[in-house]
């Protein structure tokens, strides 16, 4: 155990002990849920019904009930899939990468995080399923052995995105809930009723705590740490190969893959902090998730701000450089054609907001930090937004230049997805601990209020 | 049953029964019917009535042919020589039949009048034989009858009213066909009757004009092809003018500009709506309408300034326009007798103008000819007389349908009303035939016996391709009938034409001989002797005085014109020619007034704008290159019957024209416009107007030209230069398809757009759906604007797609729906295809169309169908030709190259054991191009056309840089400027 230096802010306060850390987090999942709780979850799932039937309404009657058109294929479908991707991908960023780097400040929010990413890469995948016309055979995307000999398209980055979706949502999935075993045991061992002892045991797999299992657990945790630390970078690379490779000017740019993974991590820690800001309020974690957590994430976005905000500028920049005469026309149709809107909105929220940041005073107020991760939030949408449709709606041919608007369908399906996201959330804090305790603990001793300074007593020696 | 026994005996059951030798043992082997054996067969019989009753299968009707008819086979294509006429349109067409239902219509290439090519029209008229709102049997009032009833009443009701002495009136459009005209002399006499011609567009002020001027009625030929100079006061010879097909042709042999065909033509069009011509033309001088009158005598003027002819005292046209009439006259003075100067103006003195101003340049008998004159537009006005009379008797309507289209229009209906006996003979309801009490059915005109003699001396027939689809009679049978004349009219046909055509020729020995051959041919061309006509000047002088004495309009002027698709009114019940968008607005759906940018920024008005014009409501449109104080309406929109309801669109201009000293006028001076702060949809099929400076249609002058071939083009060697590429090339060993067009050829008609719709089973999307973009068609014809607003000049290419090597759509496809042929074609698999769509967000013509809705039915989900068109009903999808795939929702679809013609002429070729021939092998969009401006065929054989023009200097690819490597090359516009 690394020595921590006193004058380093804790990363748990309040003086917490072992046995307090565990009463805190599972609090929410012993108690009964309260009225907002219900209030929430019934809000959500009756969105989220909503917007299914939606997608039920576009597959009965066709992709013409959307706002998309003969230049435009694509709309607000691709622009939610890849900025539910994009959210996405702050989970896997802080659990694989930062565990990679040591930040031992993830310990606190990494659970929460990865839940949110398996819910936002559930919202993306339904996109690019509903926007084929023809769902009912989507299956013909699997490279399935058939009797026709039919093959999929290798060169194409649809497919590639197949499979760094699924993969991605598979290493997730397992890297969250290896994660979860050893909590799901300390729960059951707290439970009360019988079938939730036996439900959570279940669940736990019989974890029993014992030196073996730890060995194992922890040793399937670095493994799956190390296959999801390069899937942060390559998922949204190949999201962002759906543009680059294309002959599109405004998608066709070798800079996306790096553009991309920084714009999602940027977009996935600006929703990790709107959701810690008001969960911990609501589950009182206060004291594990403290305003120091939230400082460590904007500094985060700061970075990843930035490297956005250069993007951009690189990207005129390039445009113009290049000479290419439709190149020069997409970004000044960017920043000056009909949706100049969605651009500077893009802008002022993903390039000049986040810079705010540099001052402490700022980074530290939770209250200013909720409202610019909204902000980012839907600058980042918008970016998406941007090079979707902007892209699209002028091209080479002015003769089918087009514009588009979203039809109310569109629009409830998105909805829809925010009500899956929540409903999933909900059953999420009322089912499993929103901090990792085992994690937590095991810094605990470094790093919380009440051990910090104090002499470790059982130093095992170095080797 | 099981009985051994039993099977032995039962051969001698034969027997006679009263044989006595087989007594004993015929009732011992009856004797087995056993409570037993009884009791088998009961139950028997039940299960099998039980399993047949539940085991229901539905009734198939397949029925082979047992005798197979000769010309029929199953999956083949038959051809029928017939002729279209509607209006101003005619051509001698080839009638494709499969399955003895005709679906495409190909020009006749036999024909003296139009070999190649068709218009839009005629593509699009099979359509009209499917229409599900045609009449199906009699109607008497609202009551359907048999045919035998209302001939026996109308019978008797005519013989009453003309033997009570109240007249008799037949109303017919014009009628070309000789066969028709006898019988209706015939008809004409047995009962006392009137016949009278009517067109909604007349013609008769020229054919007034050419009384006053050359002593005859005759419309004269117009040679194109022989002009170097065309000077036309607003007159669109290319859209709507008296035979636009021809002289597409025509004018398009003079715009195909090669090495060896180096003269091109100098094209003036003066006007104020933008019309197709005036598009196309090289130099469009502006003009309100309200001063064709005095460019006319000012042209005049100075004309006979320079032949000798007196000059007349009138006021000029404004400054700005009399500047480029400097140029026009020095052209036309230049090539006296290789001119040609028309005017599109029904007024009698204009064209008395024009006549002569045609004779001072000594065109006549040059350019323009009275040796085949032309045999329609024979209507004028002197029928209302007989029709609005109080003695009226009966009245006969036959595929006309005045109501709708005359300003007269509630006098019309009330004589209508109030005759004792009216009765319309049409295939489709329309405004007029509702008023009459018998509604005859007719058929289509490809389930008819006909004959035309369209121009002088050249007589086409009109052969049945389909049997007749309802209880209907054609209207020249309705006649016999009631004449009691015992013939059928396809041998009242046969007699006429031997009686009068059989002796004109020499070449069939017998008169059946001479028949099938004609039919074969369709065409039959008879010697004709030039008639000479002989120039009067007398008329000039009047015409000139009425003409320069014409008071200026105050305000503004409309003027009312053809809608390209929609004809004078027949359009607007064809969904196919709705949504083909005008090629000039780029509007589908609907009419519009026109008006100048600089007029609509005065009065705040935006496309869209209802705006008032006496009692018209009507959306407005801005339109570049409209003159100031002009506000164009197209007409033949506003149909109310006849129409489904979700298709009815734009509104009736008809009633805004006039009747001025009986011709009847399509302008109107001094309106106002008065918003009315409404707003209506506009379809509007392409939005943005200019090309942003891009290559995209690549141009020059005729002098550049003269100087260096590839003018305009340089950059094409340039991008060659940079086509590099470290894959290996790409090998096609056998055909490699390719497609050439002239865009100086090309006039945009978008007769290309509905042949293509034909024949690639293209969906109907309607108004809504073609505003939101999701326009089904093929190939679609890009009009660019360059230039000054207030008369831009424009530029047009087709656009399908380009099935280039290196396609950009076909890499992205995640299942591979879309890839490359061994012939270089871009195939599209539509039942490997999910509709991801990006294949069309990939490609950069955007010429890829995605099925939206489920527009034809085809989609295995139920109860979703989109066809506010009704043309997915049984009877409207006979039109599908059985060849090509009807596509469901959710797939995308584009330009195939017409693959079912190229593997139908590969498999001719092979199973005749010969390569194929250059230009054996036509695509839907080459073969209805009356410019002859689509060239199709193989690029691996070097001598083959499409081959030489890909290496003509003008030829370039769309967007060439972007290596996609396309099939298709665009030859460089070229313009005769001044």
């Amino acid at each position: 155990m690394m020595h921590v230096s006193p004058v380093r802010e804790p990363l748990i306060n309040g003086e917490k002990s072992y046995n307090d850390i565990t009463n805190d987090v599972m609090a929410p999942v012993r108690a009964k849920p309260g009225k907002l709780w219900y209030i929430g979850i019934t809000v959500s799932t009756i969105v989220m019904i909503f917007g299914f039937a939606m997608i039920g309404y576009t597959v009965w009657f066709g992709i013409g009930k959307w706002g998309v058109n003969r230049t435009i294929g694509w709309g607000w479908s691709i622009t939610n899939f890849v900025w539910w991707v994009g959210i996405g991908h702050a989970g896997t960023f802080i659990s694989a990468i930062l565990l990679l780097f040591r930040q031992k400040w993830r310990t606190s929010i990494n659970r929460a995080a990865e839940a949110m990413t398996i819910f936002a890469v559930m919202c993306a995948g339904i996109f690019p399923l509903i926007h084929m016309g023809r769902l009912p055979l989507g299956f013909f995307i699997l490279p399935y052995p058939n009797s026709r000999e039919l093959w999929v398209n290798f060169n194409s980055p649809l497919l590639w995105d197949v499979f760094a979706i699924t993969t991605y949502l598979l290493v997730s999935l397992l890297f969250w809930y290896m994660g979860l075993i050893p909590d799901l045991g300390t729960i059951r061992d707290r439970m009360k009723t019988l079938w939730k002892k036996k439900a959570y045991n279940f669940l736990s797999f019989g974890w029993k705590g014992s030196a073996r299992h730890w060995h194992r657990h922890e040793s399937m945790s670095l493994i799956l740490a190390g296959l999801a630390a390069p899937l942060v970078l390559s998922v949204h690379t190949i999201v962002s190969f759906d543009f680059a490779t294309s002959v599109i000017p405004g998608w066709h740019t070798t800079i996306f893959p790096p553009y991309f993974v920084s714009g999602a991590v940027f977009s996935g820690f600006a929703m990790v902090l709107t959701l810690m800001i008001v969960t911990r309020k609501a589950l009182h974690l206060e004291e594990y998730i403290t305003v120091g957590h939230v400082e460590s994430m904007n500094k985060v976005i700061i970075a990843t701000g930035s490297i956005v905000g250069i993007a951009y500028i690189t990207e005129l920049f390039m445009a113009w450089y290049s000479g290419v005469e439709y190149e020069r026309y997409a970004f000044l149709n960017r920043a000056l054609g009909p949706y100049a809107w969605a651009y500077w909105i893009m802008m002022t929220c993903n390039v000049i907001s986040p810079q705010l940041l540099w001052f402490k005073k700022l980074r530290r107020n939770l209250t200013f930090t909720f409202i610019l991760s909204i902000f980012i939030n839907i600058g980042m949408w918008f970016e998406r937004f941007v090079i979707v449709v902007t892209s699209l709606h002028r091209d080479y041919l002015p003769s089918s230049w087009t514009m588009y608007k979203p039809t109310w369908v569109e629009v409830a399906i998105y909805l829809g997805t925010f009500g899956l996201f929540f409903t999933l959330f909900f059953l999420f804090i009322r089912v499993f601990p929103v901090i990792a305790l085992s994690e937590v603990k095991s810094v605990a001793r470094s790093s919380a209020k009440k051990f910090i300074g104090k002499p470790i007593k059982n130093k095992t020696p170095e080797k | 049953m099981s009985d051994e026994k039993k099977y032995w005996e039962l051969l001698n059951e034969f027997e006679p029964l009263d044989d006595a030798r087989f007594k004993g043992k015929r009732e011992a082997v009856s004797s087995p019917t056993s409570r037993r054996n009884f009791l088998k067969v009961l139950g028997l019989g039940a299960t099998s009535a039980a399993l047949v009753a539940s085991c229901k299968s539905p009734v198939e009707k397949a029925i082979p042919y047992f005798i197979k008819p000769d010309e029929i086979t199953p999956g083949k294509a038959v051809y029928y020589a017939s002729s279209y006429f509607n209006q101003n349109e005619f051509c001698n067409v080839i009638v494709k039949v499969r399955d003895n239902r005709p679906i495409k219509l190909e020009p006749n290439p036999k024909s003296v009048i139009t070999p190649y090519g068709t218009s839009g029209r005629v593509q699009a008229s099979v359509m009209d034989v499917y229409n599900v709102n045609r009449y199906r049997s009699p109607v008497r009032n609202d009551e359907t009858i048999v045919w035998d009833e209302a001939d026996n009443e109308i019978i008797t009701q005519l013989k009453e009213l003309s033997g009570s002495g109240r007249t008799v009136v037949l109303i017919t459009p014009t009628i070309i066909s000789p066969s028709t005209k006898k019988l209706i002399g015939e008809f004409t006499q047995s009962f006392n009757a009137e016949w009278h011609q009517y067109d909604p567009i007349p013609m008769d002020g020229y054919r007034e004009a050419n009384r006053r001027s050359f002593g005859t009625e005759e419309l004269p030929e117009y040679h194109f092809e022989n002009a170097d100079c065309i000077v036309s006061v607003g007159c669109d010879f290319l859209g709507t003018w008296l035979s636009p097909v021809e002289f597409t042709s025509q004018y398009s042999s003079r715009r195909a500009l090669f090495e060896e065909n180096p003269g091109l033509n100098k094209h003036y069009q003066i006007e104020a709506g933008m019309s197709l011509t005036g598009t196309n033309a090289d130099t469009r001088i502006r003009a309100d309408r309200a001063e064709y009158g005095k460019i006319l005598v000012h042209l005049y003027n100075q004309l006979g300034s320079q032949n000798g002819a007196t000059q007349i005292e009138a006021t000029p046209p404004p400054q700005e326009v009399t500047e480029k009439l400097k140029n026009v006259i020095n052209d036309l003075q230049a090539n006296r007798g290789r001119s040609i100067v028309v005017c599109g103006d029904n007024n009698p003195d204009y064209q008395v103008i024009v006549n002569s101003i045609n004779q001072m340049l000594g065109n006549i008998g040059e350019t323009i000819q009275f040796n085949r004159t032309y045999n329609h537009f024979r209507g004028n006005e002197n029928w209302l007389e007989a029709l609005l009379d109080q003695n009226l008797g009966a009245v006969i309507v036959w595929d006309t349908n005045p109501v709708y289209s005359h300003p007269m229009s509630d006098q019309i209906r009330a004589a209508i009303e109030r005759a004792p006996l009216s009765v319309a003979i049409t295939a489709q309801p329309d405004e007029t035939s509702e008023l009459c009490k018998y509604k005859l059915p007719a058929p289509g005109y490809l389930e008819c016996w006909d004959d035309a003699e369209y121009k002088k001396g050249v007589v086409s027939v009109l052969q049945p391709t389909l049997h007749k689809l309802f209880n209907s009679r054609q209207a020249q049978e309705v006649l016999l009938t009631w004449m009691a004349n015992p013939l059928s009219w396809q041998d009242y046909i046969r007699e006429n034409w031997t009686s009068v055509y059989f002796t004109e020729q020499a070449a069939n020995a017998s008169s059946s001989d001479f028949w099938i051959e004609t039919l074969r041919n369709g065409e039959l061309v008879l010697n004709n002797t030039a008639a000479s006509v002989s120039y009067n000047e007398s008329a000039t002088a009047g015409a000139l005085q009425t003409a320069a004495s014409e008071q200026a309009s105050e305000g503004f002027t409309l003027e009312l014109t053809e809608g390209i698709h929609t004809g004078t009114g027949h359009g607007p019940l064809n969904p196919w020619l709705q949504e083909c968008p005008d090629p000039v607005t780029r509007i589908a759906w609907g009419n519009y007034a026109s008006i100048a940018p600089a007029a609509a920024r005065r009065l705040s008005i935006k496309n869209g704008d209802v705006i008032q014009l006496g009692n018209l409501q009507i959306p407005a449109f801005v339109q570049p290159g409209q003159a100031d104080s002009t506000i164009s309406i197209a007409l033949g929109y506003g149909r109310t019957t006849g129409v489904a309801e979700e298709i009815r669109t734009g509104v009736n201009a008809y009633p805004l024209s006039r009747v001025e000293s009986n011709y009847r006028r399509l302008t109107v001076p001094n309106l106002n416009i008065e918003p009315t702060g409404q707003t209506e949809l506009l379809a509007l099929i392409q939005g943005h107007q200019s090309m942003e400076g891009r290559a995209i249609v690549r141009d020059a002058t005729y002098e550049e030209w003269k100087e260096n071939p590839a003018a305009g083009n340089e950059m094409h060697e340039e991008i060659q230069k940079h086509h590099t590429t470290l894959y290996p090339k790409t090998i096609y060993p056998g055909h490699k398809w390719g497609m050439a067009i002239d865009l100086n050829t090309c006039t945009g008609c978008s007769a290309c757009v509905l042949a293509c719709n034909t024949e690639n089973n293209i969906p109907v999307v309607g108004k809504i759906e073609a505003s939101r973009h999701h326009e089904m068609q093929w190939i679609r014809i890009d009009r660019y604007y360059k230039g000054d607003e207030n008369n831009p000049e424009v530029l047009r290419q087709p656009v399908m797609c380009q099935h280039c090597d290196q396609a950009p759509c076909e890499n992205v496809c995640p299942v591979a729906a879309t890839n490359q042929s061994s012939e270089g074609l871009n195939q599209m698999v539509y039942n490997r295809c999910i509709g991801t769509r990006y294949c069309n967000n990939n490609c950069p013509y955007k010429v890829r169309r995605f099925n939206w809705l489920d527009y034809t039915g085809a989609d295995a989900i139920p109860n979703n169908r989109f066809d506010p068109a009704n043309v997915t009903v049984d009877l409207s999808r006979m039109r599908h030709n059985p060849d090509v795939t009807v596509r469901a929702k959710g797939v995308i679809e584009k330009c195939s190259f017409c693959i079912q013609r190229i593997q139908e002429k590969k498999l001719d070729a092979k199973l005749e054991g010969r390569p194929m021939e250059d230009g054996e092998l036509q695509t839907a969009c080459q073969q209805a191009c009356p410019a002859n401006a689509i060239v199709f065929g193989d690029l691996n054989d070097p001598e083959s056309r499409v081959s030489k023009l890909m290496k003509n200097p003008r030829n370039y690819h769309l967007l060439e840089e972007l290596h996609t490597l396309p099939a298709v090359g665009y030859l460089t516009k070229i313009k005769n400027k001044s």
